[in-house]
């Protein structure tokens, strides 16, 4: 198996995150992963993207120039990255913020309202992870048991309290690519 | 027909800022662009830049500007002063430029009675860099590498500049202010203005500390944030005018 | 009009006479005399002396000032030198013209005040980050580091790098008339720098001048650094100074620069009397470092020396110029030891007759 996906969005969005949610998720499966993140220096509002690599094999390069997947939180990078997907490979949009509208016919779409979805569920900080759930439940990359575990990881002592809410954020993303 | 009450100063391009929700550097921008329009002395203004969260800051100004290395604005601006004698200069530093990386440059300058204009943005924390403690971290505030919170034991206590400062011949206005009120905002802008006026008087060296926000370092909204500048920080930094001298 | 001078004068009025206006420094020895005449005389031309608090300082001050479009320089020798480091990268990264003269010292660390060359690879392989290069000249006599300051000063602006002028203590210190070229106008060639430089207000097509090296986007970020490629590019292809003398014909041929040729000039002197065909291929610039030029000069001779005032700096470009092709041998003194005429000579005999 091998997954190569590219996240992007504005600092503060959480797109590394996530990345790194996935990344973590691989290893607790006993996969090969890779996480590179890219940014600014900016602590908010600047490029964040990385790129994703989960693999049964050993990961060679760890930088994705054809992406098979790609997940997009803002404008920008859904400009930046629409051309870089790979021949029938796949974007997870978010909808609550991209305004450009879908240009090519050989890749299959996803519109994910994360921002939108997150308010409803009752908080903003979860809009990353409604687009993780989105990619998770279409990809079936890792198992969503592997993802929470994860971000139990990332997340730290402490931080337990978050993990109910953040699993119901996945399965809300999930359930918008199981359609 | 109507009446222009309010317009942006024309120090200010239109590009939006990438500072953060709650942080004070775009007001305190604001605040010297109004107060170099006022003074009539905009179109001589050079932009002394540092390296923290306003490193970008030329894209924001209609000046020219000259990025400076990390603790290094002073010095650079010595050096502009000695080519363009008429020139007026505007430094914007934060704790680490100032306090730490640059302690030297910053002293020295004002202890020549350098002609420029210092704006010290102490937040208490280095915000570009994600957050480390800084040598104005209040004693028990967490930062990324005081964890557990300040300990005078291992880092000592925070350093006061104006008051540092205030200890030197040269230096002819020192003051310290904040911004989390309107008569707050008042207040600073007035120093502002004095501060600057002492450099188109050629009367010497001028600092202005502002106690500012780091929503996103601490943990804060931005609104706590200024609270915590109220309640906390001025405890430790009192505000006023340290010096306003002839 | 020959004048007798010290060195670090006669540097300084040389620097002030091709219109530095602006300079800023910090006392080590062995190049004092220089901020220390330019205290004084930079006065009586209208221009500005300061003396900073460090080497950190001074060459952050030339940055403000050089910036502003004025010939600024600074001095320094050594670990004072190696202070200048993140300067001088910003100073390319930036594009900001401006002068270095470096009055070597021994090193490494606080080393000796005596005169060495140890600070080759400090000037020539950059001891600062990242893809610049500081052309630098290596005068060997007095005479010679005058004229070549005042050409530095040309050769930043046109290329808007800083440059480098390297001198070791002898040549710093020493006595010796000189004839100063005076009021020397820049070169017509340069641009005007009111297209860049600071001045304060907008510019007659709107904009403003941005001077910055920090880049948020690293596309934007290689496009420039692949610029300033092209930029080294072309000053090693234009600025290559070298004096190759006797080298036609000759058995040896000796690779050294600054006082060290000037001593080997004895020694080709010892060879003419023996019968020992010796010439030399002195670098007039280290940087860029007249590689095919050496090639060639030496590609007669049965051995090549290589002099120098340090452990084997020079001699990685002399390997590099070679390509194998000449058998090297090595001489060095070191921190204030002199070269010697003689044991040159004696290392050039045995080249001579078995190539090394």
């Amino acid at each position: 198996m091998l997954k190569e996906v590219i996240i992007s969005g504005f600092g503060g969005q959480g797109s590394l995150l996530i990345g790194q949610v996935l990344a973590m998720a691989g290893v607790v499966e006993d996969k090969n992963a890779t996480y590179r993140p890219t940014y600014g220096f900016e602590k908010r509002g600047g490029i964040a993207f990385c790129d994703v690599i989960l693999s049964d094999e050993e990961i060679g390069s760890p930088v994705v120039e054809e992406p098979e997947a790609v997940i997009i939180m803002d404008e920008r990078s859904f400009k930046r990255f629409e051309p870089l997907v790979k021949k029938g490979g796949v974007m997870f949009y978010n909808t609550s913020l991209v305004t450009s509208k879908p240009s090519r016919d050989d890749i299959k779409y996803y519109e994910v309202p994360c921002n939108d979805m997150a308010q409803e569920m009752g908080s903003d900080k979860v809009a990353n992870m409604i687009m993780l759930g989105a990619y998770i439940g279409y990809s079936k990359a890792v198992a969503m048991d592997s993802v929470e575990a994860g971000l139990k990881e990332k997340l730290g002592h402490g931080k337990e309290k978050a993990i109910p809410l953040n699993r119901k954020a996945l399965e809300a993303g999930a359930a918008i690519s199981n359609k | 027909m109507s009446e222009m009450l309010y317009e942006r100063t024309k120090f200010l391009t239109d590009k939006p800022t990438h500072y953060c929700p709650g942080c004070t550097h775009g007001l305190e921008h604001k605040l010297v662009g109004e107060v170099l329009e006022e003074l009539g002395i905009i179109d001589r203004t050079i932009m002394i830049i540092s390296v923290g969260c306003s490193a970008p800051a030329y894209d924001y100004a209609n000046l020219d500007s000259i990025a400076c290395l990390h603790g290094r604005a002073p010095a650079t601006a010595t050096g502009v002063r000695a080519a363009l004698p008429d020139s007026i200069l505007y430094l914007h530093q934060g704790d680490g430029d100032l306090l730490s990386i640059g302690l030297d440059e910053t002293i020295s300058a004002a202890s020549r009675g350098e002609n420029i204009t210092v704006v010290f943005a102490n937040n208490n924390i280095y915000g570009m860099t994600g957050g480390q403690m800084a040598a104005t971290t209040l004693i028990g505030q967490k930062a990324t590498t005081c964890p557990r919170g300040r300990d005078p034991k291992l880092d000592g206590y925070p350093m006061k500049a104006c008051e540092m400062i205030n200890t030197l011949t040269a230096p002819k206005f020192i003051a310290r202010e904040a911004l989390y009120d309107i008569p707050h905002i008042n207040k600073c802008k007035k120093a502002l203005k004095k501060a600057f006026q002492n450099q188109k008087e050629g009367k010497g060296y001028s600092f202005v500390e502002i106690l500012s926000t780091c929503p996103t370092n601490w943990h804060m909204s931005p609104q706590a944030s200024m609270e915590h500048v109220k309640n906390e920080m001025e405890e430790v930094y009192p505000l006023g005018v340290f010096r306003d001298e002839d | 009009m020959k004048k007798l001078m010290k060195g670090n004068e006669a540097f300084a009025e040389a620097a002030m006479q091709a219109g530095c206006r602006c300079y800023f420094g910090y006392p080590i020895t062995p190049q004092n005399e220089v901020p220390e005449y330019i205290s004084w005389r930079m006065r009586d031309l209208g221009g500005v002396f300061k003396q900073a608090e460090s080497e950190v300082a001074s060459v952050n001050m030339v940055y403000g000032s050089a910036a502003a479009g004025v010939r600024s320089m600074t001095s320094s020798s050594g670990l004072g030198i190696a202070l200048m480091q993140e300067g001088i990268t910003n100073l390319c990264s930036t594009e900001i013209p401006c002068v270095f003269l470096n009055v070597s010292r021994g090193g490494p660390g606080l080393g000796t005040i005596q005169c060495s060359q140890a600070d080759y690879n400090q000037m020539t392989r950059g001891g600062g980050n990242g893809d610049y290069y500081l052309p630098t000249y290596a005068p060997a006599t007095m005479q010679e580091a005058c004229d070549l300051i005042q050409k530095a000063f040309d050769t930043a602006d046109k290329y808007r790098n800083p440059v480098g002028v390297m001198v070791d203590a002898t040549i710093g210190n020493m006595m010796e008339s000189v004839d100063i070229v005076e009021n020397k106008a820049p070169d017509p060639s340069i641009p005007d720098k009111k297209e860049w430089c600071l001045q304060g207000g907008q510019r007659p097509d709107g904009s403003f001048a941005r001077v910055k090296g920090l880049f948020n986007v690293p596309a934007e970020s290689e496009e420039f650094v692949e610029y300033l490629g092209r930029k080294y590019d072309k000053i090693e292809k234009n600025e290559v100074m070298v004096d190759i003398t006797d080298c036609d014909d000759a058995d040896v041929v000796i690779v050294a620069y600054g006082t060290t040729a000037r001593i080997a000039k004895q020694t080709i002197k010892f060879g003419k009397e023996a019968g020992i065909k010796i010439g030399m291929v002195r670098p007039q610039t280290v940087w860029p470092f007249p590689y095919a030029e050496t090639k060639k000069a030496c590609s007669h001779a049965k051995g090549v020396l290589c002099a120098e005032m340090a452990i084997g700096q020079l001699l990685q470009d002399v390997k590099i110029a070679l390509e194998g092709t000449k058998p090297i041998t090595q001489y060095h003194r070191l921190s204030g030891v002199m070269p010697s005429a003689k044991d040159m000579f004696k290392l050039c005999e045995k080249i001579a007759k078995e190539g090394k």
